[in-house]
């Protein structure tokens, strides 16, 4: 009972979620590149690579699905289809992000170019950093690296708040550029999500190798805290 | 009611062959209990010193202590006394063919010397109810022998034949394998009932089943008890590598 085209098969899912999550990587980086040098060509390659990204989710999605009926799988190799299910999910999120971020590059093109008080590029560089991160995290089965991921993303936060904060403040007090706050407050926003989505893939490379469920650790223990003081 | 299953040192031999080792756990009351683990691990033998079965093969030795409730079966008790308090079911369903259903349900307690007709008839209906065959069965309890039956419905009428003594503990050695899917998924709903009642030790290759039934599993392996945790755990996340490694089929 070595279960050799079963050890197979999960070797094959490995590899089809590690070519969706170059694609979705890939999409990304595109995204912020566009943003940068504003290069409407760019933008064009991430549409192209949501089709493909949307593709993979399905099939990876499939492939899954058909492993948890046939094999009933157990605990890790359990835990692994769960987990490459919802990395699935995440990245295809990813490619969303991406599509978002180079549709407002598009828009911001036909727009004044004009100072914002914002750093997309340092956030964008910190948003990628963390999803590079995520997927080493699930290539080698490394949670030292997922837990590196997952202190990452208060950074990544702090900068979606502080960008709100100046953006709206612009939109209030110079209507007239209006219009490329509210592009470079969605771009950050989408920036913010690709953080979590990679905060979730790290959590599931956790689940995956060590069991352990760590999501929503801040706010479960924070909900005890107050229950225990209340 | 069902009673806990205390078990400490346990060691079990076949003539020269050390069949159990040093086997330490306590069993819940009211709960199914599986046990799994490859061919030839002990897991049928460690059943089988639970209600002193094992001792019945000339060749076969047992040490340590086993306390079902408060009763220390190596100690205190006779086997036949013992057997009345622990019900066994076995593989392939063995119910005596010649004879009427109703006389099946019946025998253990003609065999103890019950003759009380009217509670005898009440009993052989409460236990084919419980063992879920008595719709099935209820209009040819004595027209029908044993062996007319179906293998699921021989199945459950050896186990409402184990249920009419009225035991503490049920212990099944793997009561399903033999069975299609649909007499399989009875005896599963039916084990699920009856915990509430007695005290269930499953021994089972089937590990879906073991993980649809049992709160608490052990894994064997080697005539030594590698793990023993809930169900829950040693399905998702076990703690010994041996587990993890035959239940996702990496060896076996």
């Amino acid at each position: 009972m070595t279960r050799i085209r079963f050890q197979q098969s999960l070797d094959e899912l490995k590899e089809n979620l590690l070519v969706m999550a170059g694609l979705a990587e890939q999409a990304i980086q595109r995204a912020i590149e566009a943003y940068r040098v504003r290069d409407l060509s760019i933008c064009d390659l991430v549409s192209r690579s949501e089709n493909a990204i949307n593709r993979m989710e399905r099939d990876i999605d499939q492939s899954a699905l058909d492993m948890l009926a046939m094999e009933q799988p157990m605990a890790i190799d359990l835990r692994f289809i769960l987990s490459v299910i919802k990395i699935n999910a995440d990245l295809e999120r990813v490619g969303d992000a991406a599509k978002s971020i180079s549709d407002r590059v598009r828009n911001m093109e036909q727009m004044p170019v004009t100072e914002l008080p914002v750093d997309i590029p340092r956030m964008a560089t910190l948003a990628a950093e963390m999803v590079r991160k995520s997927l080493q995290s699930f290539i080698e089965g490394d949670t030292e690296v997922a837990r590196a991921v997952l202190t990452m993303d208060d950074a990544v936060d702090a900068m979606n708040r502080a960008a709100y904060k100046a953006l709206t403040k612009v939109m209030e007090e110079q209507s007239r550029i209006a219009p490329q706050a509210l592009n470079a407050l969605m771009i950050c926003r989408a920036l913010e999500r690709v953080a979590d989505h990679a905060t979730n893939i790290a959590e599931d490379v956790i689940f995956w190798v060590q069991g352990a469920d760590v999501r929503h650790h801040k706010s479960l223990a924070a909900q005890k805290e107050n229950k225990s003081t209340g | 009611m069902g009673v806990g299953i205390e078990v400490i040192n346990l060691n079990a031999w076949y003539g020269a062959n050390h069949t159990l080792q040093d086997i330490n756990l306590n069993i819940p009351a009211n709960h199914a209990t599986a046990l799994i683990g490859p061919s030839g691990c002990g897991k049928s033998t460690f059943v089988r010193c639970l209600n002193r079965m094992h001792e019945t093969n000339p060749i076969a030795r047992v040490t340590g202590t086993v306390r079902i409730g408060d009763l220390d079966i190596y100690e205190d008790a006779k086997p036949v006394e013992i057997r009345r308090r622990v019900g066994m079911v076995f593989q392939r369903p063995n119910p005596f063919p010649t004879m009427s259903i109703y006389d099946n349900v019946a025998s253990g307690l003609k065999l103890n010397g019950f003759r009380n007709r009217h509670a005898l008839d009440e009993i052989v209906e409460r236990s084919l109810k419980d063992s879920a065959l008595w719709d099935e069965v209820k209009d040819d309890l004595k027209k029908k022998s044993g062996a007319s039956l179906s293998g699921g419905q021989q199945q459950r009428l050896c186990i409402a034949r184990a249920l009419a003594v009225d035991p503490e503990v049920l212990l099944m050695d793997e009561p399903a394998s033999a069975l299609d899917p649909v007499s399989t998924s009875k005896i599963e709903d039916l084990i699920f009932q009856l915990k509430s009642q007695y005290t269930i030790v499953i021994v089972t290759h089937n590990m879906q089943q073991a993980a649809r039934v049992a709160e608490k599993t052990g894994f064997f392996l080697n005539g030594r008890m590698v793990e023993f945790d809930s169900t829950h755990k040693i399905f998702t996340n076990p703690s010994d590598k041996r587990t993890e490694d035959y239940i996702t089929g990496r060896f076996g």
